[in-house]
């Protein structure tokens, strides 16, 4: 359904008012819609965006079966016996997803990993998994995105484009909003746009740095340089297509400002340099401490993907791509992530919460996927839910399931459902697979 | 010898919503097969708008309509909404990061005439 066609369905009972509902759509994570809901259907998403309408608007109930097992409908408790199975015989198998789901529902991921001494990862690896990895290089001068709204008067917007992707970004957390110090709202803040692209986002924006591609290394160097009194080499503007003075002029504004906020996505992580770009980025904003406030975020994408850096974090002392085989946790991104642990072929099963890497990963990692069994949680039936050994049918976290998200500033927000579902939770389903794991791990021990 | 673009995959608002009236909407694959190219470039190379090129790396190859990407690209740079397309021109490879080179990927292109 297009999300303009909004449903029309007749009916004869008054409509369920969900107040104040969370939409998990993106990292947002926006709290103060107001639903109508009908049955199972949500007729009205008031205060949601162009993709929050899509959301509430698209997640009724499908008649499908609870679970598939190799493609034949099967029971929950079949099912449930038949994935703790797979994951008790692999050597070593991984946990991958986790950002579309609820915090509750990620503990107990975390603890079947633990129970079997598997690999744990996140689709944080696949988004701003080298900010995980420069976070713990350089550290990250962050903030709430309250502070922002009420304070930030210079935002710089890299390597994003939060007008398609986060699309309320701008008017609810970062461009627009007016505060007690920023009482005329967007004319007592500056915005620099920093992309390839001239996005949508570069409307909004007073200047747009049009970099070169593959050049947010030197371009973040260089603005490194200049906030430490360093002139850049004039060679800078050759590779990245920003002249010095416009570096100049753009620097000024920052020390200038009150209260900085550098807000990057994944053209910086997903580019050539990756971790170092994020790093840079990130040590950017301690350097500009010197002149003013200055704070990076990064611009997180998935509903629940920084509960999953939380979780994951808090659990093992790492944020994904973290094996547990040997007892205690190690991280190792590029060994013990799932894009790596499967284009080499070194997984030999896959639990996957929430999450469909067999549409968005490398071809050698899908081959591998396909060949190795797998347990896959989805409330729709994705391209990896289809190829699974094991497929269940969920309910949808925030829409049918309570909860605990956080937003991408790594605040917490409760999830306030608008209707039920026949089917059981991402939690309800983990936690049948985790006791079935630990009653056969202990009855093993007990003979 | 057909010359190099720099391929941007990413997110855009139909993908966004399309995704959620599911994969398998023409909607969405739609999006998601479409290549957006500097509009001088297309011209230069006589690929007309909608006609389908080849793209291809080192680790794949896809068959794709194309459409001018007007103001929003300079030349030598494309556009496609991240998707099953645009990962099956991604490396395995991660260079220890856990992140495969997810844009910025050299590609070659070409008119499909047949």
């Amino acid at each position: 359904m297009s999300i303009a066609e909004q449903p029309q369905v007749e009916t004869t009972q008054p409509l369920k008012i969900v107040e104040d509902a969370t939409c998990t759509f993106c990292g947002c994570v926006c709290d103060d819609i107001n639903l109508k809901v009908d049955g199972d259907q949500i007729v009205e998403a008031k205060n949601a965006c162009v993709l929050g309408k899509a959301w509430f608007f698209n997640h009724h109930i499908e008649d499908r079966p609870e679970a598939l097992i190799e493609g034949r409908p099967a029971t929950y408790e079949e099912a449930l016996d038949r994935a703790a199975e797979i994951l008790l015989n692999a050597k070593y198998p991984v946990t991958y997803g986790l950002s579309d789901t609820t915090c509750e529902a990620q503990r107990v991921a975390v603890a079947i990993t633990d129970w079997i001494g598997g690999c744990l990862d996140t689709t944080t690896s696949v988004c701003h998994g080298p900010s995980g990895m420069a976070f713990q290089g350089v550290g990250e001068v962050t903030c709430s995105l309250g502070e922002i709204k009420n304070r930030a008067d210079y935002l710089i917007f890299w390597g994003g484009n939060p007008a398609e992707s986060h699309p309320r970004h701008f008017t609810k957390y970062s461009l627009m909003p007016k505060s007690d110090l920023l009482p005329r709202g967007r004319k007592d803040r500056t915005a620099v746009l920093i992309d390839v692209r001239k996005t949508k986002s570069a409307k909004a924006a007073d200047i747009h740095l049009q970099l070169k591609p593959r050049s947010d290394f030197e371009l973040a160097w260089a603005l490194r340089g200049l906030a430490r009194g360093v002139e850049p080499d004039p060679s800078v503007e050759q590779k990245t297509g920003i002249s010095v003075a416009q570096l100049k002029e753009v620097m000024d504004g920052m020390k200038r400002a009150k209260f900085g906020a550098i807000l990057f996505g994944m053209g910086v992580t997903m580019t050539r340099g990756k971790h170092l770009n994020s790093e840079a980025v990130l040590a950017l904003a301690r350097d500009m401490n010197r002149h003013t406030r200055w704070v990076a975020k990064p611009m997180r994408g998935h509903g629940n993907v920084t509960g999953a850096d939380n979780v994951v974090s808090w659990s093992t002392g790492y944020p994904f791509g973290v094996n547990l085989g040997r007892g205690y946790p190690r991280f190792n991104p590029g060994e013990f992530t799932t894009s790596d642990l499967l284009a080499r072929g070194e997984a030999d099963a896959a639990l996957i919460v929430a999450s469909d890497p067999y549409s968005n990963f490398s071809q050698p990692a899908r081959e591998h996927l396909k060949r190795i069994p797998s347990v896959v949680l989805d409330p729709k039936l994705s391209s990896t839910a289809a190829i699974a050994t094991v497929a269940f049918t969920t309910a949808t976290y925030g829409i049918n399931v309570p909860g605990t998200v956080y937003r991408m500033d790594d605040v917490p927000i409760p999830l306030r459902p608008a209707f039920d579902s026949p089917y059981r939770s991402d939690y309800d389903i983990l936690k049948g697979i985790e006791s079935r794991i630990r009653q056969r791990q202990l009855a093993g021990l007990a003979r | 010898m057909p010359e190099i673009f720099i391929l941007i995959p990413g997110r855009t608002s139909r993908q966004g919503t399309a995704l959620n009236e599911g994969k398998y909407t023409d909607n969405y694959k739609d999006e998601i097969n479409t290549l957006k190219m500097n509009p001088a470039d297309m011209s230069r190379l006589g690929i007309g708008e909608g006609d389908r090129v080849r793209m291809w790396n080192e680790h794949g190859e896809i068959v794709v309509p194309c459409q001018s990407g007007k103001d929003e690209l300079p030349p030598g740079l494309l556009f496609i909404s991240y998707g099953d397309q645009s990962s099956r021109l991604m490396p395995g490879e991660t260079h220890g990061s856990g992140m495969p080179d997810s844009k910025g990927l050299d590609v070659q292109i070409e008119k499909v005439t047949a």
